[in-house]
């Protein structure tokens, strides 16, 4: 009854009061000025440093001179004859390929096997997440001494069943490996939360169905589960790929890209140029190519964002 | 069925356990008087001390890098939930020209995580003035998509009914709010305010690059700093002391809220 009362056909209004077209204005004011502060924050710490990043990686400081002078494609065409930077690109590729399948199969594997909401299911699940909670910097001084060579947790206990352990943050071909080791330590559990989620979604009837025409675990989990998680899988994969680019506290702690450059990632890079080097032209080329590459990925996976934003009820 | 679902069990508990030796150790070491001798040992054999604490609070500067963790997770939160509630609302509740589009400005920056953006925010900070100061660290987190899309969802889930009769008792769009909307929204407020906390009790590269004076550090700094400092002096109990004063809020956080935690974790995704 109220609605109809307020919103009058605009004949019967031949009219309207200052007054009312004050409160009108007001009104269509309202959801701009509610949103007005994010939107601002949004502007000044997402937007704006997109097109400032862009613009510093097309200019650069000349020695001795203050204003900076553009340089074209300049900072990109030092970035990319720079091995320091190639190399943190196909390190960030193992690294990505190490870290992701294995974590999220983890994952799938812990969600399946804990479902059930038992007593000591809901205690395992705790022990499993536990480590995404702790901060990345807390979780690489523990490996600090873990992976110490010869007296470290992991070096002792090996050599107690007869093994002998490895330069685990020292040897170029082993550091990268070590660092993985920690990442999936660390996202795996968190991975298994989304799976846990996923499951309970399942139609009951779907897998029952499968069971009775004699399809075994592995068949059910290959043809009936895995397909049926797809959205999961893909909005855990969104997440993990993102955590892969911008998550470098283990490297600075534990091995600071090196050695020999063997555990540098791109963020390390950038936060190297930028903090220590001072390469501003060329930290800021490395940002536009990683905020490229997660701008690609967005835009392919919006569907599944979308999808995680209204799932967040 | 049952004895399958037992040998599961089983596994997994062995699994758990070797997932959870890096915590067992740092509890174990950092109990142990002695140290150096047996000090990969997960076998408690000792009489436990306080010591390693001891020594780890006098090294660092543990209350005041607690104070200022404090003051920019708090601080962020406090912020997030003003502006979170504003936008939140809006969404759910307003309709008007543009939602489309603002709603998919907020979603992107579900994507372009402020890390990635490091080198254009320090120079923004800079501009701001903020460079060395906890604003500075906190500033670039005062919005936050995945909290107005967490807002907008537990808005949207509550009843027109409520709101209507305050609407007809004479209340303004904020009073709703207030008194209406925001208590009935208690578990995405807590939810979000969980992921929020944890996120920046945790963050590192960040502060590590706008904080340059000791006595504005945060914890996840003082404890590299810890780390690498007693890189030659070997005092591994001391370490795994101060990584558990650095753990142990979040413990404690984690022990009182089990349930939310997995809840609002399950759906956040993107942190806070």
């Amino acid at each position: 009854m109220t609605s109809i009362a307020t919103e009058a056909p605009p004949l019967a209004e031949s009219r309207p009061s200052r007054h009312a077209m004050r409160i009108k204005r007001r009104r269509r004011a309202l959801p701009y000025l509610l949103l007005a502060p994010s939107l601002l924050l949004l502007a000044g710490f997402t937007y704006w440093p997109i097109v400032r990043v862009v613009w510093d990686s097309l200019h650069d400081r000349i020695l001795g001179q203050t204003a900076s002078q553009f340089v074209g494609l300049g900072n990109y065409a030092s970035l990319f004859s720079d091995q320091a930077f190639l190399k943190a690109v196909i390190n960030n590729l193992v690294y990505a390929v190490g870290t992701v399948p294995l974590s999220m199969a983890l994952a799938l594997l812990f969600a399946l096997a804990l479902q059930r909401s038992t007593r000591a299911n809901a205690i395992l699940r705790a022990l499993l997440l536990f480590p995404s909670m702790v901060p990345l910097v807390a979780a690489a001084s523990l490996f600090f001494f873990i992976f110490l060579p010869g007296v470290g947790l992991f070096d002792y206990y090996l050599a107690k069943i007869g093994l002998r352990g490895a330069n685990w943050l020292g040897d170029p071909d082993i550091a990268l490996w070590s660092l993985i080791g920690i990442t999936v330590w660390k996202n795996a559990g968190y991975y298994m939360l989304f799976y846990l989620a996923g499951l309970q979604t399942l139609p009951g009837d779907v897998l029952e169905a499968a069971t009775i025409d004699g399809a075994n675990a592995w068949q059910r989990l290959r043809h009936v589960i895995v397909p049926l998680l797809a959205p999961t899988t893909a909005f855990v994969l969104v997440i993990a790929l993102i955590n892969v680019l911008t998550q470098v506290d283990h490297v600075i702690v534990l091995t600071k890209g090196g050695p020999s450059n063997s555990t540098k990632l791109v963020l390390y890079y950038i936060f190297e140029q930028a903090h220590e080097n001072f390469a501003a032209g060329k930290a800021a080329a490395a940002s536009v190519l990683s905020v490229a590459f997660l701008l690609a990925m967005s835009v392919a996976s919006l569907k599944t964002m979308e999808r995680g934003a209204h799932a967040a009820s | 069925m049952r004895r399958a679902s037992l040998i599961i069990t089983g596994l997994m508990l062995i699994l758990a356990f070797f997932w959870s030796t890096p915590f067992l150790w740092t509890l174990v070491a950092s109990f142990r008087p002695d140290s150096a001798i047996g000090m990969a040992s997960l076998v408690p054999n000792y009489k436990p001390t306080w010591a390693n604490f001891a020594e780890a609070l006098d090294a660092g500067d543990f209350a005041i890098y607690y104070l200022n963790t404090a003051i920019v997770a708090f601080g962020i939160l406090a912020v997030q939930i003003v502006t979170i509630s504003l936008a939140g609302y809006a969404f759910a509740r307003l309709t008007f020209p543009g939602r489309e589009l603002i709603f998919y400005v907020f979603l992107l920056q579900l994507m372009l995580v402020p890390p990635i953006l490091i080198v254009p925010n320090l120079r923004t900070i800079v501009d701001l003035g903020l460079y060395g100061s906890l604003l500075g660290v906190m500033a670039p987190y005062f919005a936050s998509a995945f909290g107005t899309f967490l807002m907008r969802q537990t808005f949207r889930q509550i009843p027109r009914d409520f709101e209507e009769a305050s609407v007809i008792d004479g209340a303004h769009w904020w009073q709703t709010l207030w008194h209406v909307l925001l208590p009935m929204a208690k578990p995405g407020l807590i939810a979000f305010s969980l992921v929020s906390l944890m996120a920046h009790w945790n963050e590192f590269l960040w502060p590590l690059m706008v904080l340059n004076e000791p006595r504005t550090q945060t914890l996840t700094i003082g404890l590299a700093t810890f780390a690498l400092g007693s890189e030659g002096g070997k005092e591994w109990g001391v370490l795994a002391a101060g990584t558990l004063l650095v753990m142990f809020p979040l413990l404690a956080l984690f022990a009182v809220f089990q349930r939310q935690f997995v809840n609002s974790f399950m759906f956040s995704g993107l942190k806070g």
